[in-house]
């Protein structure tokens, strides 16, 4: 039962980072699909850095590391969000094309640089893994038998910090201006593109986070040709089904959390056991609860109303 | 001049244009990234990529690997076809990966588990994706889903289907199914004596079955009231509905008929025996996200996707050549999903392009102005 919570609650935190992610650029007028490719190219920051930062196992080397990672996540994602808001933003692309081509690349070019990187080492090594077991060690705390992941505790506060952001600050005002009416927002003086650059790159941020949140979650090797298995998707149903809103968001994440973690730990229950249904229905369950909740919540979209059109200065 | 200008306005040519230049941009970044990894065979690394099959020795072999790269490409095209289809109708067809599956999952199944005839197993594989396509379209049409995101979740939920559904047809040897030459012989596409042709028993009736589609979804789309309807209704929603097309039906058709491409291109593929599914198989394949690419890079039309699905194919399977020791083949992937990347610019090439002519053309006008005046000024004094 402990290990099912467990396991709830870093899927959670994981689909809550990104969701937070698409809920922010989204609310900004852009439309981030390339949600999955963030997570990748931000688990293979932490990764670098888990592997090749000696880690030594003081409360200071512990700090050190989590920071170190935590910033590599946060760099690598927010650099390669880069790529999203110069095509979406300022060179008007179609953001549905982009996003899906920024997904094939983080997976692509995660594969490619791991593997030359293994190769470089180790002329007979060809895999695309990366291994840190020890280095993981570092924001693990277990309480009793709880392993405390400490990603979960930056999930929750950076849940607060963006919801303090987009409905407490001037500046998130500002932001959800240009998502609605971007035109409007522009009238009274808001630079709708900086508005925009800044949704993206923060979601950028929170995708990076959650893609090394993602990696960490019970293992400790990571295969990039996977890359994330499609759960910068499920971040965006988590998102839509909680309404763009962050603590509404955190319940919809709790509850797909829920689902994914079934699939892992259904084995040390054993009325489940006992029911014999096969892994891959456990594996499909998330998938398969989440259009069914979204076929009954779709119908109201509570969307930002500009989402996914370029801005157009001219337009009215 | 003229002729000039006319060539440079032309749609087409701009569409062409536009791709040939992603597809420039997308080998000049490709070998970068080489020359990043290691600067010493990069050249030569690139080069391997685009010969593909040029780099075998002798022509009978690179006649056999043509013909292998067609039986990729039917595939690819297939799905490219799906996407496209669905595009033009205004929804984006993700789950062309997950119909793509289904198809694979029930022709196999019935093939090798009930011992089916190929057309069959193909025409049931077919149903499989268009009933995932309609779950789609109706789930758009009456409860607003957003196609993307109920395109991967069936994505996902399709995989696994296929996983527990091809469990039965696995070859205890191995984790993947059974080769249909061993098990189904039945099951096995037809020829059509291409197989002597190229002498590869992989080439059949998939090749032509996918070029004869796409002419098809060229005529749908451009010549019949059909496909009129169904561009109308992605164009503008409400002005269909107000013109009394059924809008839903559309978009439920639409999704259908995508599903059925993308489950096409599963079913040929499996059936002519040239690869086998792995049971254990725990990400969706690829051909369906390349179908996008390929769909895109074919300036959506479906004559030229035929062109683009082969050219995917080609770097694809010209990433295999590259020396191993220092390089991966996924580089191809890596090119490629630069290339699509670039086309998300196609629009922003084509209006930059259309507003330098114009301002060309105005400045034109302006110095023609410019001077009759000065003529008439002179006219005047004299």
């Amino acid at each position: 039962m402990l290990l099912l919570i467990q396991y709830t609650l870093i899927f959670a935190s994981v689909l809550l980072l990104v969701a937070l992610g698409g809920c922010v650029s989204e609310h900004s007028g852009v439309i981030n699909l390339g949600l999955e490719g963030i997570m990748v190219m931000g688990s293979l920051g932490g990764a670098l850095v888990m592997r090749f930062l000696p880690y030594t196992a003081t409360m200071g080397g512990r700090f050190g590391m989590f920071f170190a990672v935590l910033c590599a996540a946060i760099i690598f994602g927010v650099v390669y969000s880069c790529l999203l808001a110069v095509a979406c933003i300022n060179l008007k692309a179609d953001q549905t094309i982009v996003g899906t081509a920024l997904n094939m690349l983080g997976t692509a070019l995660a594969t490619v640089a791991v593997k030359s990187m293994n190769t470089a080492l180790n002329p007979d090594d060809h895999s695309s893994e990366i291994k840190y077991i020890n280095a993981k060690k570092a924001f693990l705390t277990n309480i009793g038998k709880f392993e405390l992941n400490w990603f979960m505790i930056v999930a929750v506060i950076l849940l607060v910090v963006v919801f303090v952001l987009l409905y407490k600050t001037k500046f998130g005002l500002r932001l959800r201006a240009c998502g609605e009416h971007p035109q409007a927002a522009a009238s009274v003086g808001i630079n709708v593109f900086k508005m925009r650059w800044a949704g993206v790159l923060i979601s950028g941020l929170l995708g990076g986070v959650g893609g090394i949140t993602y990696i960490t979650a019970g293992v400790s090797t990571w295969k990039f040709e996977n890359g994330v298995a499609g759960f910068g998707f499920l971040a965006l149903a988590v998102m839509i089904f909680g309404a763009w809103d962050p603590f509404r968001i955190a319940g919809a994440a709790l509850l797909f959390g829920l689902f994914r973690a079934l699939g892992n730990v259904y084995n040390a229950f054993d009325f489940l056991k006992a029911m014999n249904i096969p892994s891959g229905v456990y594996n499909m369950l998330p998938y398969i609860v989440c259009l069914i909740v979204l076929a009954f919540t779709s119908k109201k979209s509570r969307a930002p109303k500009a989402e996914g059109i370029p801005y157009d200065k001219g337009m009215r | 001049m003229k002729e000039k200008r006319s060539l440079l306005r032309n749609d087409g040519f701009q569409t062409f244009a536009a791709s040939v230049l992603c597809i420039v941009l997308g080998l000049i970044v490709g070998y970068l990234a080489l020359l990043i990894i290691n600067a010493d065979g990069a050249g030569k690394a690139i080069m391997s990529v685009i010969k593909n099959f040029f780099n075998k020795p002798t022509s009978a072999a690179r006649l056999k690997y043509f013909g292998q790269t067609l039986a990729k490409t039917a595939p690819l095209l297939l799905c490219s076809l799906s996407v496209l289809f669905a595009y033009k109708v205004g929804l984006f067809n993700i789950g062309a990966a997950g119909q793509y599956c289904l198809g694979v999952a029930l022709a196999l199944y019935l093939g090798i588990c009930k011992q089916w005839p190929w057309y069959l197993c193909l025409i049931c594989g077919i149903c499989a994706g268009s009933i995932s396509g309609a779950v789609c379209g109706i789930l758009r049409a009456y409860c607003n889903v957003n196609v993307v995101i109920s395109g991967i979740m069936l994505n996902w939920i399709s995989l696994y289907g296929t996983n527990m559904l091809l469990k039965p047809a696995m070859d205890p040897a191995g984790k993947d199914t059974f080769r249909l030459v061993s098990k189904a012989k039945q099951a096995l596409l037809p020829t059509l004596g291409m197989e002597k042709l190229f002498n590869d028993k992989y080439v059949t009736i998939a090749i032509p079955i996918a070029i004869l589609m796409a002419i098809v979804v060229w005529i749908v789309l451009d010549k019949t009231k059909l496909g009129y309807e169904l561009k109308a209704t992605g164009n503008n929603l409400n002005a269909a509905k107000y013109c009394g097309m059924k809008e839903n039906r559309n978009i439920i058709l639409t999704m259908v008929i995508a599903g059925g491409l993308a489950a096409m291109g599963g079913a040929l593929y499996y059936l002519s025996d040239f690869t086998q599914w792995n049971v254990n198989s725990s990400s969706v394949p690829g051909m369906g996200f390349n179908g996008i690419a390929a769909a895109f890079l074919g300036g959506l039309n479906p004559i030229g996707s035929i062109f683009s699905s082969f050219f995917i194919t080609h770097i694809t399977d010209g990433g295999g050549y590259v020396d191993l020791s220092h390089y991966c083949a996924q580089i191809a992937d890596f090119i490629s999903a630069v290339i699509i990347y670039l086309c998300g610019f196609v629009l922003f090439f084509k209006t930059f392009l259309n507003s330098r002519l114009n301002k060309a053309e105005e400045r034109k006008i302006e110095k023609a102005r410019a001077l009759a005046a000065a003529e008439t000024n002179k006219g005047g004094k004299a």
